[in-house]
């Protein structure tokens, strides 16, 4: 079979011949013909980045505070303003960005951790421990979620520990957060493990003399991701949503860190005040950020999963 | 149906017993406690702390005193309040009803909006309709609540500009009575400040802005339901059989296709409940609604211990509650349930 091209493509059986596509460059592939869903990642990498590179971005100070700048409203020098304290809201967006995203990242870690670890006993053993822990899961998301979230940061506040009050109480928001929002992971996983337990790898892993403990962390697990991965991707957009509400109400992390929660703590006064410039900016990285997640997400699941269609 | 509803009645009860252990283990972990003021008073030596200890029955084994503190639960004693050393039962049932009427309204409306644009947009799928609705969805379920709010209260209430300054104010609420300047909605209360005996239409006024801000979530969630779970229905037999029956569109629709499809929102109302819950506390703080929400606020900013437990057990127990009443009413509408 002669081409007439210059450089002849190796065909075999009259089949142009491609080079395998792998599994990476498939759901990759596919994770790009979302639009939205590149959007909402290529958001997420300059938050990240503009948070992680804050200095060089604005040289300003975070936490001086300026008696000359106070109330500026939205100008070339300042662009989103100024707050009570003079000190450039910009800056402490960056700054916050850094709080609030990583408070969201490790909560979400702490969550999947957790329920993955729930979800896999829980779906692998059955029975007992089944209905044990899926009670648990009941208990859990019949009290409501937020006051929990309120009580027990309170009750940890109270402890005199340099370790938990650093940052602001950072670590305590994180550990609470992350310990009420694993609920929906251990479902999402048991009902994965109830599936995949049966089928013929597991089968093959147990003849092979593999104990329990291999056959969940080496053979099901790594099947469950798809359903791990877009929890994950999610359950950041809620994460982000908890501590910024907490912080909100004045009951998260504590000022002088700079949250995109807290800053929002006096906005409602201010905006009476006629400073409505105090209310808008943070509010619109929280949720420029959750659509983005939530988009990220969206592309994840098509991606990961393409027979199943939301 | 009887024996359905007497075995869903008996599986809430260890959920109930289990929520009100957690709750019982976080007061004891509450610093401070009833023998901290005597431990201060240095006239009391390690003895009399023992014997003080023995007669208020705080040494008693942690299981004797659960017991003693469900039986009180369960008799209606839960306590005082520390900041304003009124019971806590008194207190949060005084602020029940406003909460409930807040949630209640919203509720409806939510569902009045979205099982509709649901629908609509699962008929028209990736029409013009569907695409606007499902963006409108989306944005719903990302914003956050509290500042959803705190973007009502300047659009309709303050203006983006200093409220005294006439020049530059673009907010709606100038546009619309740029003479006197008046806000176009209150921006917070039940009743407008000072009227004797308000009319019920001044509360639905007051009404409008929260409404709006805690149905916002709720109607991006149940549309998007609604338009899934129509998508599915569409596609059945039995909507193939009532075509072929040569009923006309709109019967197929309204009698077979929605009434199918609003099945399972019955249980997405139950699962979304402590959301609604969370939604209440950011709106009832924002718009200065006197709610049993607004009340745990202020209770946190206080370190108002009982009385934030108890809001907390009152809300676990009507979350529990309207999840029984949700698993009734779909059993009810869908026999299949009743004999799994």
């Amino acid at each position: 079979m002669a081409t007439t091209t210059d450089a002849p493509a190796i065909t075999l059986s009259n089949k142009q011949y491609r080079p395998p596509t792998s599994m990476t460059r498939l759901i990759w592939n596919r994770f790009t013909k979302h639009r939205l869903a590149v959007v909402g990642l290529i958001v997420m990498i300059i938050l990240v980045s503009s948070a992680a590179f804050a200095p060089l971005i604005r040289d300003h100070d975070p936490y001086k505070s300026s008696f000359r700048t106070r109330y500026e409203a939205p100008s070339l020098e300042f662009p989103m303003g100024t707050d009570d304290l003079g000190r450039d809201i910009l800056t402490r967006i960056l700054y916050g960005g850094r709080i609030s995203l990583s408070v969201g990242m490790l909560a979400i870690i702490i969550a999947i951790t957790i329920g993955t670890t729930v979800g896999a006993l829980s779906g692998f053993y059955g029975g007992r421990v089944d209905n044990v822990l899926m009670r648990l899961v009941d208990v859990m998301l019949s009290m409501p979620r937020l006051f929990m979230l309120i009580v027990i940061t309170m009750l940890l506040r109270s402890v005199n520990s340099p370790a938990l009050q650093f940052l602001g109480g950072v670590p305590i928001i994180v550990v609470v957060i992350g310990i009420l929002a694993w609920m929906g992971v251990a479902r999402l996983v048991r009902a994965s493990f109830l599936s995949l337990k049966e089928k013929e790898f597991v089968e093959a892993a147990r003849a092979a003399g593999a104990s329990n403990l291999r056959i969940i962390v080496r053979h099901i697990l790594p099947n469950s991701m798809t359903p791990i991965i877009v929890a994950a991707t999610l359950g950041l957009a809620g994460a982000i949503i908890s501590e910024s509400g907490l912080s909100f109400l004045g009951l998260g992390v504590q000022v002088p860190t700079p949250t995109w929660g807290n800053m929002l703590t006096n906005a409602q006064d201010e905006m009476l005040k006629g400073h409505a410039w105090m209310a808008i900016f943070p509010g619109l990285m929280i949720f420029v950020t959750v659509i983005a997640m939530n988009f990220v997400g969206d592309g994840l699941r098509d991606a990961l999963d393409p027979h199943k269609s939301h | 149906m009887g024996r359905y509803l007497i075995r869903r009645i008996l599986q809430s009860i260890p959920i109930l017993v289990v929520i009100s252990l957690i709750v019982f283990i976080l007061i004891q972990l509450t610093p401070g406690g009833p023998m901290a003021a005597f431990e201060e008073n240095p006239n009391l030596t390690p003895e009399d702390l023992a014997r003080l200890e023995e007669q208020l029955g705080l040494n008693k084994p942690i299981h004797v005193k659960y017991y003693e503190w469900a039986k009180r639960i369960v008799q209606g004693d839960w306590g005082f309040s520390q900041s304003t050393r009124r019971p806590v039962l008194e207190e949060i049932f005084e602020r029940l009803p406003n909460t409930l009427q807040l949630m209640g309204i919203s509720f409806l409306m939510t569902l009045a909006i979205a099982l509709p644009i649901g629908a609509i947009s699962a008929l028209k799928q990736y029409s013009l309709f569907d695409h606007i609705m499902t963006t409108f969805a989306f944005i719903g379920q990302a914003i956050p609540v509290f500042w959803f709010g705190l973007v009502l209260i300047i659009f309709f209430h303050v203006g983006l500009n200093n409220p005294t300054d006439s020049g530059g104010n673009f907010a709606l609420s100038h546009l619309w009575d740029c003479q006197t300047c008046k806000p176009l909605f209150p921006g917070g209360g039940m009743n407008t400040y000072g009227l004797d005996d308000p009319p019920f239409s001044n509360r639905l006024y007051h009404l409008i802005l929260p409404v709006t801000m805690l149905g916002i979530v709720g109607v991006g969630t149940y549309a998007r339901y609604m338009r899934g779970s129509m998508l599915e229905v569409v596609h059945n037999d039995y909507i193939r059989t009532a075509r072929s029956k040569g009923l006309t569109e709109r019967a197929i629709t309204l009698r077979h296709a929605v009434k199918n499809a609003a099945l399972p929102i019955v249980t997405i109302m139950a699962l979304e409940l402590p959301s609604l819950f969370g939604g209440a506390l950011f709106t009832e703080t924002i718009f200065s609604w006197p709610g049993v929400a607004r009340l745990f606020f202020r209770a946190a900013q206080r370190v108002d211990y009982p009385l934030l437990m108890g809001i907390i057990l009152i809300n676990s127990f009507l979350i529990i509650f309207f999840n029984l009443v949700a698993d009734i009413v779909y059993a009810y509408l869908d026999p299949r349930i009743r004999y799994e």
